[in-house]
């Protein structure tokens, strides 16, 4: 009791939590703004590792990390194209598109990392991001020692779940997603585009998925390796049902699987010979479906999710 | 174009149309969905669309909408100089933009949305930061207030009625400066009191010079109503006519293009009870349209009627004398035998024959061919198995003559049933519930959907079934067919029954008042007031 009592009063345990949620973040951003807009998109475990191998590889190359950033966003908006063409006015299955979609970028990445570093053997490194200064916000107590070890890309997250939460409830273009997402024939009778605005919701939501996984090859890490991203992806679809598909809900779904993350990892120190460390693994995945079992049962689902939509059809 | 033009029509159009067709032709395949269709419309005038289904007013529609593309002709609409100008094919924002607004049967509305929010949607840049600003909150309670369109504007669309969600569907039409109003259907799903509502904002938006185009099949209202009446039929206007002087029997043979009369024969009293409810309540789906104590007898021999506006516990009803439900509380007797348990086979077995309310959900099997419909309810009978192996041939024979006796037009017995049209596919559906002489039959909706002739086959069938000595329980949300069919009639509302009454001593504004969960027997005297004493 007081091991536990001990880790949670370290602030190294809750900007470890952040840390591990900022992918998380970007992930569950991304997968509610193509749900929102009624598409499903599991592509994302894909995309993450497209996004992460993309964006690391191009700052080994020499360019710079937000130019990596870059890189890797496109990355993803490109297979988030891929995802819409064939769900959108093709209205093919999203759930076997999606998977498709992530076996096709998950092993495209793995054949490009070969082909780039025939043999290595130990993966090529580069200089990530470094912790930003929160200036003013540094005294701050605990906090202030928290947002001191974050990157620049954390931050980036936040700022997005604040942007996103924004549009979805402000603007007009969020009333049309959301309307998307509900009836397309209600988007349509207003003389919107349902396949356009589909389409960029997936491609954007995929640029975001994309985001999460160079986090973790830039920021996180300093390297990619095959593996890595090891069900983030499909963990973000879970906490997307979780946070009814709202970003407010959707930062604090993502910060408390990565408390239960980062707690694991202090827990395996303190009591390491009592279990095996697979168990220690295990806690997270099993509090977020104890979580998502009291929270799903009353999810309130977008109707028009994975309904493919054409044109003049009722 | 016809030359049926009466002399009132022309009065009536002095000025110049504010929406023209000429020549549209719309094919599909060989199909002629629309052959050489041309009319205009008045500022200020509203005209019915009438025809069967299938007869290319859901096409035509779409044409003007720009949901379709003409194959041949144009369609023009007035700008605001009163020129018209040809729209430009297939593009419904060009549509909107020239001023029609149409309003779907099926409601086009986001329900995570609110009213307002479905209003605006759309209308503006969608890079702007904020919706709704620029005076348009303002704007659309001034269109609300001056057309008589009451709507809660801040309420999400889910928790409106469906008069309301229709009243936003205007609104939102009106907003876009809407100069031709298109209503597809716009009374089937309101109560009487309801309709007469929306005739009256019908009529004071035409009276601003608004020109409506108003779909329906329901031809008293239509004469009530419009100034002008057009027909179509097999994709072509066979009539364009003043509605003056328009009587129903004639309009309705201009629409089948042959007469069609249900003749009803007086009811045999003194049958058995064959279904009993007492005080029965019974759970609707996700905790909406319960049933609430209903009490009801039919007796064989006669036909009863249960009015009322969908969702208010008709299903839950149903699921109880189709055997899906069993009663949470009070008695439920069906031929004879207390119900205590919910069991569709036995029900069947024990003479209840069901037509369930969507013939697609519930009433077949899409992917299963005809012959394989109609036994499934007796598909453990010896006829159609021997040791848990289907006997093909018998199911294909039998098969056979139902297609015959029942007139269903359809490639043969082995036609996946999804192909049918849905006269047709009631129709098996009909032969499978009447071929076992049921003495109880459920009708849930029977005719929902279906066009004016394969409606009267439904209804001969019925009072077929009653002569015969059946007992027929009509769950029905159109009236004109609960006045035709049913002898009682009772009403539905937030899972209530009201008594029931023997049809000759209702009109349809009574049962209007039972629908919306009024006795009729205590507004009596409230009618004889409104005569003349002061209250």
């Amino acid at each position: 009791m007081t091991a536990t009592l001990d880790i949670l009063a370290n602030p190294s345990f809750w900007a470890a939590a952040l840390r591990i949620a900022t992918p998380l973040i970007f992930g569950v951003l991304g997968a509610l703004l193509c749900e929102r807009a009624g598409v499903l998109n599991l592509g994302i475990e894909g995309i993450f590792v497209a996004g992460a191998m993309a964006g690391w590889l191009s700052v080994y190359l020499g360019l710079s990390l937000w130019g990596g950033v870059a890189v890797a966003a496109l990355t993803g908006a490109a297979f988030g194209l891929l995802h819409a063409i064939l769900t959108v006015p093709l209205g093919l299955s999203q759930h076997v598109t999606g998977i498709g979609v992530t076996l096709l970028a998950t092993s495209m990445s793995y054949f490009g990392y070969r082909v780039a570093f025939p043999s290595v053997t130990s993966p090529p490194r580069i200089t990530p991001f470094q912790p930003l200064d929160p200036g003013p916000l540094r005294a701050i107590p605990v906090l202030g020692e928290v947002l001191a070890q974050q990157t620049a890309l954390t931050w980036l997250a936040i700022g997005l779940v604040v942007v996103l939460g924004y549009v979805l409830a402000r603007t007009p273009l969020g009333l049309a997603l959301r309307a998307c997402g509900d009836n397309p024939a209600a988007v349509e009778s207003q003389g919107l585009s349902v396949t356009a605005l589909r389409m960029g919701a997936v491609m954007a939501g995929s640029a975001l998925m994309a985001l999460g996984g160079a986090f973790l090859t830039m920021s996180a890490f300093n390297a990619f390796f095959f593996g890595m991203i090891g069900g983030r992806g499909w963990v973000c679809i879970a906490l997307t049902v979780f946070a009814s598909w709202r970003p407010g809900k959707a930062l604090l779904g993502a910060l408390l699987f990565g408390a239960f993350d980062a707690f694991q990892v202090r827990l395996q120190t303190v009591s390491g010979g009592v279990a095996p460390s697979q168990v220690f693994l295990m806690v997270p995945y099993a509090l977020s479906i104890l979580a998502l079992l009291l929270v799903a049962r009353r999810a309130d689902y977008p109707r028009a999710l994975m309904q493919p939509y054409f044109r003049g059809q009722r | 174009m016809s030359a049926a033009r009466g002399p009132q029509a022309e009065a009536r159009a002095p000025a110049r149309p504010v929406l023209s067709l000429r020549g549209i032709t719309k094919r599909f395949g060989p199909l002629i969905a629309n052959d050489d269709i041309g009319f205009e419309v008045a500022p200020g005038e509203i005209v019915a669309l009438l025809g069967e289904n299938g007869a290319g007013k859901t096409t035509l529609m779409n044409i003007i909408f720009g949901h379709y593309v003409a194959d041949e002709g144009e369609v023009s609409v007035a700008g605001p100089d009163g020129a018209l100008a040809p729209l430009p094919p297939g593009s419904a924002e060009a549509a909107l933009r020239a001023g029609v607004g149409m309003v779907h049967q099926h409601f086009t509305l986001a329900e995570n949305l609110t009213a307002f929010e479905n209003i605006v949607l759309g209308t503006e840049s969608l890079w702007r930061l904020s919706y709704g600003g620029g005076g348009a909150r303002a704007r659309v309670e001034a269109i609300a207030a001056s057309s008589g369109l009451d709507v809660d504007l801040d309420a999400p669309v889910s928790r409106l009625s469906v008069g309301e969600k229709q009243r936003v569907e205007i609104l939102k039409a009106l907003y876009r400066d809407a100069r031709v109003l298109i209503l597809d259907e716009p009374t089937a799903v309101l109560t009487p009191q309801e309709a007469d509502g929306l005739a009256a904002t019908v009529r004071a938006l035409a009276a601003r010079g608004l020109a409506v185009i108003f779909i329906s099949h329901k031809l008293a209202e239509v004469v009530a109503l419009c100034h002008r009446i057009l027909v179509l039929r097999g994709g072509r206007l066979v009539a364009d006519r003043a509605a003056a002087g328009c009587d129903r029997a004639t309009l309705a043979d201009l629409m089948v293009g042959r007469s069609i009369e249900v003749t009803r024969t007086p009811r045999r009293p003194g049958g058995p009870p064959v279904l009993v409810l007492d005080h029965a309540s019974a759970d609707g789906e996700r905790g909406r349209g319960a049933l609430r104590e209903a009490s009801l007898v039919v007796h064989g021999g006669e036909i009863v009627g249960v009015a009322g506006v969908s969702g208010n516990g008709q299903g839950a009803l149903a699921a109880l004398v189709a055997g899906l439900a069993a009663p949470r509380s009070g008695r439920l007797e069906v031929l004879g035998g207390t119900i205590r348990a919910a069991d569709p086979a036995a029900m069947v077995r024990r003479g209840v024959g069901r037509i369930p309310e969507d013939r697609h959900r519930e009433g077949s099997i899409g992917r299963m061919s005809i012959a394989e419909n109609l036994m499934l309810e007796s598909v453990r009978d010896g006829a159609f198995q021997r040791l848990g192996f289907i006997r093909r041939r018998a199911a294909r024979e039998h098969a056979e003559e139902a297609i015959a006796a029942f007139d269903v037009r359809c490639p043969g017995p082995d036609a996946p049933i999804r192909l049918l049209s849905g006269g047709n596919m009631q129709k098996v559906i009909l032969a499978r519930a009447l071929e076992r002489s049921p003495m109880l039959i459920l009708a849930n909706q029977p005719t929902r959907g279906l066009d004016v002739a394969a409606t009267a086959d439904v209804h001969r069938r019925l009072i077929a079934a009653r002569d015969r000595g059946a007992g027929v329980l009509l769950i029905s949300e159109d009236l004109d067919e609960i006045f035709v069919l049913a002898d009682r009639i009772a009403a539905i509302h937030h899972g209530r029954l009201t008594p029931s009454f023997a049809t000759e001593t209702l009109d349809t504004r009574a049962v209007g008042l039972m629908m919306a969960g009024h006795d009729p027997t205590t507004q009596e005297p409230e009618f004889e007031t409104a005569g003349g004493r002061a209250p």
